[in-house]
């Protein structure tokens, strides 16, 4: 069984992209992690793997740890950190 | 004719980056090589997050063109080299400081009313072709619009001249410590020119951004104190990316910046100026000397809006990634970032320009379906690729052999029946012996057969303009008139 695929796999990444932002238009923050949190749970359903459900979750928290170590406050903006 | 409102070519700093596709356009007309010369060649793009470097591109690891990817040239330059060679071509006849003011378009004739120094005159025009800029002042004597969408977005432009280390490359800066928050995009140009474009934001006052002592600011944050500089322009700007709903209003036909805008990011506006001026190019000339009827002229509409959404939607894409709108688009943006050091698939994400290439036509009515099975190769409505190739012993490049005519690309032998006319030439790969007039070319390194996924047999029909309009895997010669028929709209007056 192979590991998450963390090579260019997108069929269309501009098209993917444009349409993520576009779906979290005119919505507050809490509705945008609302949003993104269901977003997760389908595509992971859609995976199943649990192998590669584990390896994703793992790079993801991985780098948002380093993201941590080198940005130690958030922003004067008070944009949310990566 | 060509009417210009002033004296001069472009004055400061506008376009800068000439892609491959225009540096093939300006070779055919003859003109490539002293942009060449003067230009900066560059193929490597670095992308920068914060303090790091987060990846780095090769516009084209693959070798076999005669042209590069891009050079970096000013405008003037570019248009002085094609002034330079207008002029000695016969029958171009330049009017500098001839301004329109009025025009009258009916449906046999232009009237247009130029403005000179020694007085106003009246033209007769059969076609006239509208490259007035983004504000064209024709359009809006014509009560014409564009529509699109307005960015408030503000960049501040600055060319300095200096001797440095750094080398030849695209950098492009997000979020960077010395300009936090906002983007900053770097270019090399002719003569130790560099263009940087900072990002300003929705507020900023393009007043204050252009006092030279916060130009200076800026540039020392960046490139350090210690730096010999030259200031040689600076402007703010902002874009709109925006079209006509149609560029072609009876014998009336927009171009350039008059008919379509983009963002600069990707350099999709003056290479989609000169690619859609090319496009026009052939197919009025074959109107003009009764080879096509008027009806080829609206593919130029066709043709080109394809390209101007194009264009458009990438360039807004691009603007979209750069200025995040929102706190959640700005995370996004930003998560990519941070996964694109570690993750190429992270990469595909980043968009800091989709850098132009040419625009295909696969739905173009111009274009022969295709019949025979082609695994690759060049569908019908694409850009004919270059290749190395020889003639007699003697290495030269294949789209030289290509364009100004239609012509025939065939692998082996000429099929029978066939004869050449005035727009129409042969080019046989590897045949013995070709119809009287026939190139007869070398593919000495393979390219060709590669690129063009050829058998023996295989023959591709190229229009003027050197995009393929169709091809076969066996063709005889019925099938070629008949595909040049289509190509110049011959089967649409039929149809009509």
């Amino acid at each position: 069984m192979n590991g998450v695929i963390l090579t260019p796999h997108f069929e269309d990444p501009d098209g993917f992209y444009a349409a993520l932002i576009e779906h979290h238009r005119d919505l507050g923050e809490a509705d945008c992690a609302a949003l993104n949190a269901r977003l997760v749970l389908i595509l992971a359903n859609h995976i199943g793997t649990a192998k590669v459900l584990l390896e994703a979750l793992t790079v993801a928290r991985k780098s948002l740890d380093d993201g941590i170590c080198r940005t130690s406050s958030t922003s004067k903006d008070g944009a949310i950190q990566p | 004719m060509v009417l210009d409102d002033n004296n001069t070519v472009s004055v400061g700093s506008r376009a800068i980056c000439f892609a491959q596709r225009t540096l093939e356009i300006f070779d055919r007309y003859g003109c490539s090589q002293p942009m060449l010369e003067r230009g900066v060649q560059w193929q490597i793009g670095k992308v920068f997050f914060k303090d790091a470097l987060v990846y780095e591109f090769n516009l084209r690891p693959e070798g076999g063109h005669r042209m590069p990817p891009f050079i970096n040239l000013q405008q003037y330059y570019v248009e002085d080299y094609l002034v330079d060679r207008a002029v000695t071509l016969e029958g171009v006849d330049i009017r500098w400081n001839n301004q329109v003011i009025d025009v009258r378009a009916g449906t046999d004739e232009v009237m247009v009313t130029v403005k000179t120094p020694d007085g106003n005159y009246t033209l007769r025009c059969d076609y006239l072709l509208v490259a007035d800029g983004a504000n064209s002042s024709v359009r809006r004597m014509l009560g014409l619009d564009v529509s699109g969408e307005v960015f408030n977005d503000q960049f501040l432009i600055t060319d300095i001249r200096m001797k440095t280390g750094l080398p030849t490359e695209r950098r492009f800066h997000f979020d960077p410590p010395f300009h936090p928050n906002q983007s900053v995009l770097l270019h090399r140009q002719a003569d130790d020119v560099w263009r940087i474009d900072f990002q300003l934001g929705q507020d900023a006052d393009p007043a204050v951004a252009l006092l030279p002592a916060n130009i200076q600011l800026r540039i020392s944050a960046m490139l350090g104190d210690d730096l010999d500089w030259e200031f040689e322009w600076a402007s703010v700007y902002r874009f709109r990316c925006q079209k006509m709903d149609r560029f072609i209003h009876g014998r009336v036909f927009f171009l350039g910046d008059a008919a379509h805008q983009v963002a600069p990011f990707g350099a999709r506006g003056a290479n989609g100026a000169i690619q859609g001026a090319e496009n026009l190019a052939w197919k009025l000339a074959r109107v003009l000397d009764g080879r096509a009827p008027t009806t080829l002229l609206a593919s130029y509409d066709d043709e080109r809006q394809l390209a101007a959404r194009e264009n458009i939607l990438n360039s807004t894409r691009t603007t979209d990634f750069m200025s995040p709108k929102t706190p959640i688009s700005r995370l996004f943006r930003d998560s990519v970032l941070r996964l694109a050091r570690e993750h190429s698939f992270a990469r595909t994400l980043v968009n800091s320009g989709r850098l132009s290439v040419p625009c295909a036509y696969p739905d173009s009515i111009l274009n022969t379906p295709d019949l025979d099975i082609f695994d690759g190769g060049i569908a019908p409505g694409s850009v004919c690729p270059d290749a190395p190739i020889s003639i007699g012993g003697q290495r030269t490049w294949l789209q030289q052999q290509l364009g100004n005519r239609f012509v025939l690309l065939i692998a082996g032998e000429t099929p029978a029946g066939l004869e050449m006319d005035s727009d129409l030439s042969l080019v046989c790969i590897g045949a013995k012996q070709g119809l009287g007039g026939a190139i007869i070319i070398d593919d000495v390194e393979g390219l060709v057969q590669q690129r063009y996924a050829l058998a023996p047999g295989s023959a591709y029909l190229i229009r003027p303009d050197q995009y393929v309009c169709a091809r076969w895997r066996r063709v005889d010669a019925g099938q070629v008139f008949g595909a040049r028929r289509r190509a110049l709209g011959l089967l649409l007056e039929d149809a009509a």
